[in-house]
């Protein structure tokens, strides 16, 4: 991992959305992250997490309600044009690619519009310098997006993203629409970016294989709040928080001999109960801890207040009282039984 | 390729495990062609596969887009899109009838009744106009259940997917419902008639895993109680290693490899699933280290020539592969594969 150069700065962001009957829907509450220089901060969690509210504010397509978001060390705030310096690229490339126009138009348009190679010549040159980039030749310059496979359409996207030279790219589930080949392929060309051209990802995706192999560090959300975060390793491996270790416990891992990673030994049942509440007026008070009515090591206490993020390890932090209890307990070696 | 290769010792119905010789398979599909039609005549996808699924037993089908892994199993119930999409030739047989030549009627006491389909898209099976209770009952009453007892497995099959209040949801309409919980809607539609088959196509792709995991321990749960036979067609490797017993690769419309899913995940013998195994993350393997790549693409059907389909892409194609299409070939992991090598 290279310096403390840290591109995006999220500070206790929150994001509301009015609600026509009573109080506004908390989408994200009190969320805290930073991205590293040429780093990938992985974002996990499930449907209505907030991951994609995240992504939506952090490249400025909206904003937040309360708390702040820095890029580049700077602010993102209202009229503040769409920065270059960050991009999204969508988990489905042709929902975002115009079926009318051809790959050379794609590439050209953008640098168009942010007068990046005024003459043709350069622009030529550039188009074929980021086909190179994502590993396309030339010729696929006249190719409308049918006549792309869906990993080459992937490609384009990113090519096009790659055309403002951004720092950051946030990908949102790049891979989940593509097929198990072309995955290896894409996570293989993200990787070599990266190296390349010094880019900082956010990876958000609920495939933890995929996350666990690009990520630095890892975010895990659950109703818009990060329970756990640290290096991936410790998240992963020693998940402390129930809801990561149920999640864990739950993906299905594609070795017949094993059962799957998760299921901390000697922990008890990890297995949550019931379904996500959406956050909002359905959700969860503002009291006690938002997985509390699915959470099986529940106490008194969680019921009570609400946990902040605590280290349990070197830069490892979780947000249960339970765990952060069982841990200052106790040293802090990763052979903790929680 | 013809229907007989694929039987090639037996192993066609059984996949090379050891069966006792008096069991009968309950669903024979026999060399299963499905064409697309196009302006310049029908383009072959689904090219001759054989398939046979015991009582008690969970079967994966495991391919990626194209491969005809979903067209394969729509056609046993004749749910084909047709036109464009429509069964050439082959059978497919349920309790020694041919579900292909039945007459609808017959064919509607089987669909639904013994044999039950989950989709990837819930509303794919649901009535938006309907109450999800109304819905439910109406299936089980159209097979015979009286009235009365139709409510009360309503009630019962809802809560059994694992949706916390079931009897909300059974007074809602599909639009009132989350993507999930009509998901489960439908699992449970599905369960509630107790269908001796379960063919499910890609069922949980778009679910969250914990959800997931929840219907695939229910599904397994079902499976042990009753003795339900699962047909499991997913992209999803790690659901395969998880949840069957008895595994077929498909590429290109074929059936390229068949083995138990111990084997196939320790031994796998097709070029084709050893590439597709290789692609994935392996734990204990260097952060970030390279994955393998699967090279090219998979072949255009309509332009398939002779010769083995995956031979492009084959690190160990040799003369004879670009020549004869493999047929399915006794392999060194007990089950067989489609492949010139196969016993090597």
């Amino acid at each position: 991992m290279s310096g403390g150069d840290v591109v995006l700065r999220a500070t206790t962001v929150e994001k509301e959305y009015p609600s026509r009957r009573g109080p506004p829907v908390r989408a994200l509450r009190g969320v805290s992250l930073q991205l590293e220089r040429a780093t990938t901060l992985g974002i996990v969690g499930e449907s209505g997490c907030g991951k994609s509210t995240l992504s939506r504010l952090m490249v400025g397509l909206e904003l937040p309600t309360r708390g702040q978001l820095d890029i580049m060390g700077e602010p993102v705030h209202p009229g503040r044009a769409l920065a270059r310096s960050i991009q999204l690229v969508f988990q489905d490339p042709f929902s975002s690619l115009d079926p009318r126009v051809t790959v050379e138009k794609a590439l050209t348009e953008v640098l168009t519009v942010h007068h990046l190679a005024p003459e043709r010549a350069q622009r030529q040159a550039r188009v074929d310098e980021l086909l190179g980039h994502v590993a396309l030749s030339p010729r696929h310059r006249d190719r409308y997006p049918h006549e792309l496979s869906g990993g080459q359409a992937q490609r384009v996207a990113i090519a096009r993203a790659l055309a403002v030279e951004p720092e950051i790219l946030v990908l949102d589930e790049p891979t989940s629409a593509l097929d198990v080949s072309v995955r290896a392929e894409m996570l293989n060309l993200l990787v070599r970016l990266q190296g390349e051209l010094e880019l900082s990802y956010v990876f958000i995706s609920h495939d933890l294989s995929m996350v666990r192999h690009v990520s630095d560090i890892i975010a895990v959300m659950y109703l818009g709040q990060v329970v756990e975060q640290g290096p991936y390793a410790d998240v992963l491996d020693t998940p402390r928080h129930p809801y990561t270790r149920a999640l864990a416990a739950a993906v299905p891992v594609p070795d017949p001999g094993r059962r799957p990673s998760g299921q901390v030994d000697g922990a008890g049942a990890v297995t949550m109960v019931g379904e996500a509440l959406t956050a909002g007026p359905a959700g969860p008070t503002s009291d006690g801890c938002p997985y509390l009515p699915r959470c099986p090591l529940a106490e008194q206490v969680c019921a009570e207040t609400a946990p902040q993020l605590g280290a349990i390890g070197p830069r490892h932090r979780v947000a249960c009282h339970v765990a952060l209890r069982t841990a200052r307990g106790l040293p802090l070696s990763e052979d903790v039984p929680v | 390729m013809t229907g007989g290769t694929g039987v090639t010792g037996g192993t066609g119905v059984t996949g090379g495990a050891v069966h006792a010789e008096e069991e009968q398979p309950l669903l024979v599909l026999r060399d299963v062609r499905i064409g697309l039609h196009e302006r310049r005549g029908p383009v072959e996808i689904v090219r001759g596969v054989d398939l046979g699924v015991m009582a008690h037993e969970k079967v994966g089908i495991v391919g990626e887009s194209g491969s005809g892994k979903s067209l394969t199993v729509l056609s046993v119930l004749r749910l084909l899109p047709d036109p464009p999409i429509r069964l050439l030739g082959g059978t497919v047989e349920y309790a020694g009838r041919d579900l292909t030549t039945m007459d609808e009627r017959a064919l509607a006491s089987v669909r639904g009744a013994q044999i039950s389909m989950i989709y990837q898209d819930p509303m794919t099976s649901l009535n938006p106009l309907l109450r999800v209770s109304t819905q439910i009952v109406e299936t089980l009453t159209a097979h015979t259940t009286p009235k009365h007892d139709a409510r009360r497995r309503c009630s019962e099959v809802l809560h059994q997917v694992g949706l916390t209040d079931p009897d909300r949801v059974a007074h809602a309409f599909p639009h009132e419902l989350s993507g999930g919980m009509l998901q489960r809607v439908m699992i449970a539609m599905a369960l509630a008639v107790s269908p001796r088959i379960l063919i499910a196509d890609e069922p949980t792709t778009a679910l969250d895993v914990t959800i997931q995991r929840q219907i695939l321990d229910l599904v397994g749960e079902l499976h042990e109680t009753t003795g339900m036979a699962v047909v499991w067609v997913t992209h999803d490797l790690g659901v395969i290693a998880q949840f069957v017993d008895r595994v077929v690769v498909m590429y290109a419309g074929r059936i390229v490899e068949r083995a138990t899913t111990e084997e196939l995940f320790v031994r796998p013998v097709h070029p084709y699933t050893v590439a597709l195994l290789g692609t994935l993350p392996r734990e204990g393997a260097a952060h970030r280290s390279p994955l393998t790549q699967i090279g090219g693409q998979p072949p255009d059907p309509s332009r398939l020539g002779k010769g083995c389909p995956y031979r492009q892409r084959c690190p160990v194609a040799f003369d004879r592969c670009s020549e004869e299409e493999p047929p399915l070939l006794p392999a060194a992991n007990g089950g067989v594969a489609a492949c010139w090598r196969a016993e090597e």
